[in-house]
């Protein structure tokens, strides 16, 4: 197929189309919007339902009722909105059901702002909602990585029985770029035996439940769970990595924020300072062994991670780190995007030990 | 430049009708058109002409944009100024208009003054957008951009691009099928647009005039000036 000039957002909901998304629910909010508004054009013409919800709290239950019938389902939203859906996001996680939750991510906290942001890491990676689960995180950086991305996450869904969360943010969702809908070679998945589509007799009872009220019970549940995160961490964990052989400074840096550095490893380049780039594109799992195996080169001399947020992703960098280099965070954050230069400013700073 | 003093820039949502427009009011200004540009894009957060406001006053352009546009309120409103273009005839006024239907929309309510004085009203069109890749499918949202503006398109601008992978043989086939819709709704095409290292490669008979454009609508990693972060200025 021929490449089409697609925003993010629409890239995004043609993605999930194609992936054979056929159900969406979700509820307006800016940056994200063209995505119901893609879904809302283009699902009927596939036979499938797009459902604009009462509120947020409304659709990611309708979710919750989707994926445990077995559809491959989604919703999208920005911040506040993704902050509601919390309660459903961990019934989900409990009931071990697949889905793609989408959040654009803009300015925080509270109703923030409509820029584009990052602040929303700890809540999608450390949790959000009430208790012991993961999301597995991805974190696309360009149009074409977020179609690649929602595909291959509905995948990771069915295999795992596990939500998956795409953290974007306002810039990605807007921006335009030229972007190509390959054959992909679909996973091996596991039939969804477990679905409640009727109990007609010939095989036990489905039940989706994220209820358990014998704590011994419920401790062996999260505890088998928690194996199957094991199973995620070894087999899904994705970074890339670039130009961090030789490098003095390794930037850490993932979705926009990454496109950011590559412009500023140049600009550096130009000086003669070497910077390489560590872009975890899952989130959740974290490549924290990445770290680990760039941390004992003798040519690396400082680790700094740049975010459009306050500090968030540079506490799994420090962790990961482990003290054996210094580890320095730059950031902007309400909606404002930094700037390659005042990157290179503060590389500059590390380098001539101002920090 | 165009004889019409209010010319107006449509188009499908993403089509390109702001870098047109913007580059449409620098050529405007620099031909020394005392000259305005209004944003009434009521459907796009963020990448709009407000963005590049500064470079447009600098050429002496003055913009009237969106109350509260590109800061942090979700619907920005119009602001009661637009009205002073229609009762001041001494400048020349582009607006660039929101896409789609829904942005169309927002001309409707000054239908009146448009129907007073004559205006023209551009067609931007990409085909190498979603849902626009037929003559069919652009005609039908055309249709939709005239009921909803209660206006009528008067010329199309073929803007095929792919942004930075665009090649000529993109401009090529949007050519050809923007000419299948000139010729089934009866309306010429004025322009073919695109950056010019591109236009400079076209076949001679490409059949129309070209209009080539500087880009100005770019990601933050993209040549921005020291110090400055990624954000209009009000």
């Amino acid at each position: 197929m021929s490449k089409v000039l697609m925003k993010g957002n629409e890239a995004i909901a043609e993605a999930a189309i194609q992936a054979g998304c056929r159900y969406f629910f979700g509820y307006p909010i800016t940056p994200q919007n063209e995505i119901p508004a893609y879904m809302a054009k283009r699902l009927p013409m596939v036979g499938g339902c797009f459902l604009q919800a009462e509120s947020e709290v409304a659709a990611i239950n309708m979710v919750y009722g989707a994926a445990g019938a077995g559809a491959r389902v989604m919703t999208s939203s920005s911040s506040p909105g993704i902050s509601l859906k919390q309660e459903g996001i961990s019934y989900i996680a409990g009931a071990e059901l697949p889905c793609l939750i989408v959040n654009i991510v803009r300015g925080g906290p509270g109703l923030g702002g409509i820029q584009p942001a990052q602040s929303d890491y700890f809540q999608a990676v450390k949790g959000g909602g009430h208790g012991d689960y993961h999301l597995i995180v991805l974190a696309p950086s360009t149009i074409q990585e977020m179609v690649d991305l929602v595909q291959e996450g509905f995948d990771i869904a069915d295999q795992y029985r596990n939500p998956v969360m795409i953290l974007g943010d306002g810039m990605l969702g807007q921006m335009m770029e030229p972007v190509e809908f390959k054959e992909r070679k679909p996973r091996q998945l596991p039939p969804k035996d477990w679905a409640t589509t009727g109990w007609k007799g010939d095989r036990p009872r489905a039940v989706i439940n994220s209820l358990f009220i014998d704590p011994q019970v419920l401790e062996e549940h999260v505890q088998r769970i928690y194996k199957k995160y094991e199973a995620i961490k070894a087999n899904e964990t994705k970074v890339e990595c670039y130009n961090c052989e030789d490098a003095e400074i390794i930037v850490s840096a993932y979705g926009t924020t990454a496109r950011i550095v590559r412009s500023v490893i140049e600009l550096a380049a130009k000086e003669g300072i070497k910077v390489g780039l560590i872009r975890p594109i899952t989130l959740w799992p974290f490549p924290a062994d990445t770290f680990s195996s760039w941390v004992e080169r003798d040519h690396v001399k400082a680790f700094l991670t740049v975010e459009m947020s306050m500090g968030q992703m540079v506490e799994d960098v420090t962790l990961s780190v482990g003290g054996r280099k210094p580890s320095y965070f730059y950031g902007r954050t309400g909606g404002m995007v930094p700037n390659p230069f005042d990157i290179l400013d503060e590389i500059k700073k590390i380098r001539g030990g101002n920090r | 430049m165009d004889q019409e003093r209010l010319i107006l820039f449509t188009g499908h949502f993403g089509s390109g009708k702001t870098e047109i427009a913007v580059n449409y009011a620098i050529k405007s200004a620099q031909s020394g058109q005392k000259t305005i540009l209004v944003d009434l894009d009521i459907v796009n957060p963020f990448f709009r002409s407000t963005e590049v406001k500064d470079k447009l006053e600098e050429c002496g352009i003055k913009v009237i944009s969106p109350n509260f546009a590109v800061t942090t309120v979700d619907i920005p409103s119009l602001p009661a100024e637009i009205y002073s273009v229609f009762a001041d005839k001494s400048s020349k006024v582009i607006f660039d208009v929101g896409g789609d239907e829904t942005g169309a929309r927002a001309l409707g309510q000054y239908f009146p003054y448009f129907r007073q004085e004559h205006y023209r009203m551009y067609y931007v069109i990409n085909i190498r957008r979603p849902l626009s890749s037929t003559a069919e499918d652009i005609i039908s949202m055309m249709q939709e951009v005239e009921q909803k503006s209660r206006l009528k398109v008067t010329h199309l601008i073929n803007n095929t691009n792919l942004s930075y992978e665009t090649e000529i043989h993109d401009i090529i086939e949007g050519q050809a099928i923007i000419e299948q819709v000139s010729k089934s709704v009866n309306i010429p095409i004025e322009w073919t647009a695109g950056v010019s290292e591109l236009l400079d490669r076209l076949p001679e008979n490409i059949g129309c005039k070209l209009f080539p454009i500087e880009i100005y609508m770019k990601p933050p990693w993209q040549q921005l000036p020291q110090g400055k972060p990624f954000r209009a200025q009000n």
